[in-house]
């Protein structure tokens, strides 16, 4: 069955795609709830910047960010002042680089599900005396709870997935930065197969769950108000 | 200091709004147009939902809006009626009505009972919205707006979204509103038929200007400025069932200066009715008339005369009692009439339509 540095690795994937996804929904719900609102020239040049990572080689991504966190990079220079050392190569340094990696997979479902919200419920909330922070919190939450679900399961699963980013800016270090899809790239160079086959087969079967409990819900049929 | 002064100015492209008017502190009040007319955006603009520059709101001497103040949407003691129901879909009936109530702080309890009451939803409270029908959301919407203890009802066109069954389904619970809301309600109609049942007070507008507003009765029978409402010129009078004829299927309705016999709807004596009568259905004669099959004849004198759409033809205004009715002539026949301002006519009503 799976060796310990495997369960390690997993587990490390796992602690990874959820904080991952706790920080998103904590930075990316802001940045989805300002695109979907606003009619401001930025929002094209901000839509595109976060959708980035979408096209990006993931190896760019991470060229440029291990070259922010160094100890020569502005975000480098910031750790370092404040006496966090530098983040490359650390759980850390993957965590912020999962982040803007999987930052539209956040995002876009969020924007997309206060879009098809629209103007009215807000509207309707203000005539009944709700705040714009009352009406966020009691209305739109609510309405846009199934985009949360898919915006929660993407970051999750994408985070799961990524290989160039956590290579460039985390490395290997078993129990740190080595996650389940370095492990299986270790495995096989290793021309350990079999290895490679189970965790593989884990991966798939994670993700086919994911995915499929997605569509299911999406075919539930609603009926609209 | 009763009423609510407004006055905006918006330019949008193709449409501008440009309005400055003291509506009346109590009463319906009707803003009368075609789509485009701005009377939607000017209700939003009383609401907080639309900002004007420049623009000044103040409401029985509370100021919503001028050039330093702006009071949002949410801090106005406002009730809203949108065209669509627009309930959450999240909430059932009960919770879609305590949304705003729970927030209002005011005499909450009693205004949510009220108007549960008043609407007749007291059966759908545990109800998602999506398992109601059109009526019974638009019902729920205006009860939700009430549930608030608004001091004022903006109403946008309530109706607009429903057939005519379901519209008629609603019209008795708006004119229960009209008789027992102390507050002022402002509502948007583009239905003659709702504004002559509903309305005390009229605001026309036609492409972001007001072309007239006053008193129902006495705009309608303005005929420099013929007030549509539907395809033809007609006033509306405030009258009462006075009796009833059962041997031939009549009721006869008066009105402050007269009274008109008219087919028998089974309403019962006593009840308050508005009667609508058009200009085409009203004709003049001098002197005695001799054997008719109009029934009804008034004595009344000629106010005014003005210019109708088609050259050949003419509006009267004509005096009867404390009412105006506009008569529709052919200007030959007034002519050979002769009728000018203050003369005495016999006014013939062909035909008046009753509205409960």
């Amino acid at each position: 069955m799976l060796t310990d540095t495997d369960l390690q690795a997993i587990w490390l994937t796992v602690r990874l795609a959820g904080i991952t996804t706790l920080i998103l929904f904590i930075i990316g719900t802001p940045i989805a709830w300002w695109l979907a609102r606003t009619r401001s020239w930025w929002k094209g040049p901000c839509g595109a910047v976060v959708a980035l990572p979408l096209v990006l080689p993931p190896s760019v991504l991470g060229f440029y960010l291990l070259l922010a966190m160094g100890p020569n990079g502005p975000v480098g220079q910031l750790t370092q002042s404040l006496g966090l050392g530098t983040l490359p190569f650390t759980f850390w340094g993957l965590v912020v680089a999962s982040v803007f990696y999987s930052l539209p997979f956040m995002v876009q479902p969020l924007q997309n599900a206060f879009e098809a919200i629209g103007e009215r419920p807000l509207e309707v909330a203000a005539t009944l005396r709700a705040s714009p922070l009352d009406t966020f919190f009691s209305v739109v939450l609510p309405l846009a709870r199934p985009g949360f679900v898919t915006a929660g399961i993407l970051s999750f699963a994408h985070t799961v997935g990524e290989f160039g980013v956590v290579l460039m800016i985390g490395g290997n270090i078993p129990g740190v930065t080595r996650v389940a899809s370095v492990q299986i790239y270790d495995h096989v160079e290793a021309m350990e197969y079999a290895d490679a086959h189970r965790l593989s087969a884990v991966m798939l079967a994670f993700s086919f769950a994911v995915l499929l409990a997605m569509y299911l819900r999406r075919d539930k049929p609603r009926r609209e108000a | 200091m009763d009423g609510i002064e407004v006055r905006c100015k918006l330019a949008w492209p193709g449409f501008t709004l440009d309005v400055d008017l003291t509506l009346p502190g109590n009463g319906i009040t009707a803003l009368f147009g075609h789509s485009g007319s701005g009377k939607t955006t000017l209700l939003r603009c009383l609401a907080g939902l639309e900002r004007a520059q420049p623009g000044r709101v103040v409401f029985k001497g509370q100021t919503w809006q001028d050039e330093k103040t702006w009071r949002p949407t949410h801090q106005r003691p406002i009730g809203y009626v949108f065209q669509e129901a627009s309930l959450f879909a999240h909430l059932n009936v009960l919770d879609n009505l305590r949304f705003g109530q729970k927030r209002s702080g005011s005499s909450g309890r009693v205004s949510l009972d009220a108007a549960i009451e008043l609407l007749g939803i007291g059966h759908l409270l545990e109800r998602k919205p999506d398992a109601l029908s059109g009526g019974e959301r638009q019902r729920v919407g205006i009860a939700r707006a009430l549930a608030v203890g608004p001091e004022i009802l903006l109403m946008d066109e309530p109706l607009a979204a429903l057939d005519l069954k379901r519209k008629q389904e609603i019209l008795p619970y708006l004119e229960r509103l009209h008789d027992e809301l102390e507050i002022p309600v402002i509502y948007v109609s583009h239905s003659p038929d709702e504004v002559a049942r509903l309305a005390d007070h009229i605001v026309a507008l036609d492409g972001g200007r007001v072309i007239a507003h006053g008193p129902l009765a006495e705009t309608l029978a303005r005929i420099d400025l013929p007030i549509r409402l539907g395809e033809d010129a007609g006033v509306v009078l405030d009258a009462c069932v006075g009796a009833i004829d059962e041997a031939w299927h009549l009721a006869r309705v008066d009105f402050p200066g007269g009274s008109l016999w008219t087919r028998d709807n089974g309403l019962p004596a006593g009840r308050r009715v508005r009667v609508r009568v058009l200009a085409r259905d009203v004709s003049l004669a001098i002197g005695d008339t001799g054997p008719s099959s109009i029934q009804n004849c008034l004595d009344g004198r000629v106010e005014s005369l003005a210019a109708d759409d088609h050259p050949g033809l003419l509006l009267v205004r004509v005096a009867v009692g404390d009412s105006l009715l506009v008569a529709r002539l052919t200007r030959r026949s007034a002519d050979q009439l002769g009728i000018v301002p203050g003369l005495p006519v016999r006014v013939q009503v062909k035909s008046v339509a009753l509205m409960e």
